[in-house]
């Protein structure tokens, strides 16, 4: 099996704990985001998978065997994308293809055939005789991804491969890349910080911050249930709106967590839905065609100015006048609760 | 009220100002001396006398026919390749030492400094004793440790002499080709180095496939410094061997004054002089456009 196991991996830098006591086991076959704001140790763990930087302290297990220590990137069977792609400027897209090849010493026909298949599946056939600053950035990335794929690694390590595109490249290189993983079944680890790439990728994303993981699950289990309000507020466009409402009902110190979509006008709810209702003092309505965000904050609780976000679908054609009283609602299993003192969630 | 233009916000006339010195430098000091030097190869001027003839062809049709020149002149582009051989090696290898971080960094960097900023003769001298027929340090230590036999005669041998001064022409130039090697490598991409690791190269490979190829353009600036350096020095070999034994030795530049100068024969100094000059054209031509193939990518397109 070709998982990742890591466990109790730190890497200081001077002062700096860049990656502080990480435990994560990556499945074969898995396609595992590492998704966190930047600085938060996101590159610095994939270096040390890699082998290209030395532990602190910590185990790293790639297929069973422990690598951390002196084994080498090679002897790792890992294959690697930088976020700058790190072609070789003086090679040809054939040769940058045929590099990990060489290095392994396979025979000559054999590396033009497996470039050839590799380039093919790309879709970079065209350019084999290029050199990659007669390449576009879309088809410099495509290089970079066959150059790694190129010699079947047991995991593949991608350190934010779509950063340098633009968005519309980068919807279509998502979809590719997430084609070509589910067809290979190579052990992925990718990083960004870019939640919608993350939620759209992975299998499973680990949510880092500050040198630790907060949350691994399924896109839908940090979306539903994050474990801090860090999860709740990283993940999801616009964040889980928090509000300490003082709320005699729940113990004392709790915040209140729901997704703006999830807060929206009383009416749009059965009478007798099960929902929590708010009085919403709106400040602002910013219309953005397929959704209207409403800003505003709730009147009937301790936590008049803390702003609350609404984000109702253009389904929804109700008229939200700007600096009038609305009564709004959330449905209750939307409901979260964290501790406001420690910020992780809390089951009431 | 406009402010008045000043003297510095008027561009043509402050870029000739500023110019100027350079340009006069130039002419006076190098472009005067080296028309002066071509006519001079046409004629039969003598030192010591105003006499100024024509000589048209005649200085260069007696060099050619003479073996010592042939010899200096087949002397001057072995050292100078010789040396440039050397040179690539050493500041290759020295800049990979360089590059790891060490105790003593500084000061070991300050000594390989050194050679570099001492005057060519006080180390010509120097040289000329590690070289010496009798106290020959190389030869103490080779025999010391077993690896002679017999005794060179480091200065007296046309081979080795000329060896010898290959040896001192590149520890010369070769702390300055290190420091430019260095900038080179500080200006490769880190993570191209890094991709080339986890794709699988070893340190020979990473070297020769991957650092050096990207170094070409900066190595061969180095490489046409060298060149123009070692080509046109005269001090090393005037002290080493002062041409000898037996003219066997000389160099362009030595010939030229042993001739030109210590034999007064200003016109053939002159030619012999000249003959340096398309030998140099060519190799900084061949150089700038190996250093601008290597930066468009490798390939002539
Ligand atoms: N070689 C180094 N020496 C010292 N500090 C470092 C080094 N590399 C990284 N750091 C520090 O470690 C922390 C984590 O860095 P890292 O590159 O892993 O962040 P990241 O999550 O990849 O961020 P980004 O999304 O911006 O790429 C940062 O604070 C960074 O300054
Ligand atoms: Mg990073």
């Amino acid at each position: 099996m070709a998982g990742v196991d890591i466990r109790n991996l730190r890497k200081q830098f001077g002062d700096l704990c860049a990656v502080d006591g990480v435990n994560l086991s990556i499945r074969e076959g898995e396609f595992l985001v590492l998704l966190g704001p930047s600085g938060c140790g996101k590159t610095t763990l994939l270096r040390m998978i890699a082998g290209l930087e030395r532990p602190t302290g910590g185990e790293i297990h790639i297929a069973g065997e422990r690598v951390d220590g002196d084994v080498p990137p090679r002897a790792r069977g890992i294959a690697m994308v930088f976020q700058s792609y790190a072609l070789y400027p003086h090679r040809t897209v054939f040769q940058n293809i045929a590099f990990p090849l060489e290095a392994s010493r396979l025979p000559r026909t054999q590396i033009a055939e497996k470039v050839q298949r590799a380039a093919d599946m790309f879709g970079i056939s065209r350019y084999l005789d290029r050199y990659p600053r007669q390449l576009s950035g879309g088809e410099r990335q495509r290089v970079a991804l066959c150059r790694a794929l190129v010699r079947d690694p047991k995991v593949f390590l991608l350190d934010e491969p779509l950063a340098n595109l633009d968005a519309k490249l980068r919807n279509t290189a998502r979809d590719e890349l997430k084609r070509f993983q589910r067809q290979i079944r190579t052990t992925t680890v990718l990083v960004t910080h870019d939640q919608v790439e993350a939620m759209g990728l992975g299998d499973r994303i680990a949510i880092m911050d500050r040198g630790k993981v907060r949350q691994v699950g399924t896109p839908e289990e940090v979306y539903e249930d994050p474990v801090d309000t860090f999860v709740a507020t990283f993940v999801g466009q616009p964040p889980m709106n928090l509000l300490d409402l003082g709320d005699p009902a729940l113990p004392p110190r709790t915040l209140l967590g729901f997704r703006p979509e999830h807060f929206l006008p009383r009416s749009v709810f059965q009478p007798d839905e099960d929902v929590r209702a708010f009085r919403f003092s709106v400040r602002r309505v910013e219309y953005l065609g397929s959704d209207r965000y409403v800003y505003g904050s709730i009147s009937d609780g301790a936590a008049t100015d803390t702003t609350v976000i609404a984000k109702l679908p253009a389904t929804i054609a109700l008229a939200i006048p700007e600096g009038e009283q609305q009564e709004f609602a959330v449905p209750r299993r939307a409901l979260r609760y964290f501790d406001a003192a420690t910020g992780s969630s809390r089951k009431i | 009220m406009m402010e008045r233009r000043t003297f510095a916000d008027r561009e043509d006339v402050l870029g000739a100002v500023m110019l100027a010195p350079a340009l006069a430098y130039v002419i006076v000091l190098v472009g005067v001396p080296f028309v002066l030097a071509i006519v001079l190869s046409f004629s039969n001027a003598t030192a010591g006398s105003l006499s100024f003839g024509w000589a048209g062809l005649g200085n260069y049709a007696a060099i050619l026919g003479d073996p010592i020149f042939l010899r200096a002149l087949r002397n001057s582009a072995v050292v100078t390749v010789g040396t440039q051989l050397l040179v690539v090696i050493l500041a290759t290898a020295a800049a990979q030492v360089f590059r790891a971080t060490f105790r003593g960094k500084r000061f070991a960097r300050f000594v390989l400094l050194l050679p570099w900023a001492v005057p060519v003769s006080l180390a010509a001298i120097a040289w000329t004793w590690i070289f010496d027929s009798t106290f020959s340090v190389i030869n103490w230590t080779l025999k010391a440790s077993g690896l002679l036999h017999g005794w060179l005669y480091w200065l007296g041998d046309p081979g080795l002499a000329l060896t010898a001064i290959i040896i001192v022409q590149a520890w010369r130039i070769f702390p300055f080709a290190t420091v430019i090697v260095l900038a080179g490598l500080a200006s490769i991409p880190q993570e191209i180095v890094e991709a080339a690791v986890v794709d699988g190269a070893g340190f020979w490979r990473r070297l020769f496939q991957v650092e050096l190829p990207l170094l070409l353009p900066v190595v061969a600036v180095a490489v046409l410094f060298g060149v123009v350096y070692t080509a046109t020095d005269l001090g090393v070999v005037y002290i080493l061997t002062g041409g000898g034994p037996a003219n066997t030795t000389h160099v362009l530049p030595t010939l030229a004054f042993q001739r030109g100068i210590l034999g007064a024969d200003l016109g053939q100094g002159a030619a012999i002089a000249v003959f340096l000059l398309p030998f140099l054209i060519v190799v900084a031509v061949a150089m700038l456009r190996l250093a601008r193939r290597a930066e468009v990518g490798g390939a002539a397109r």
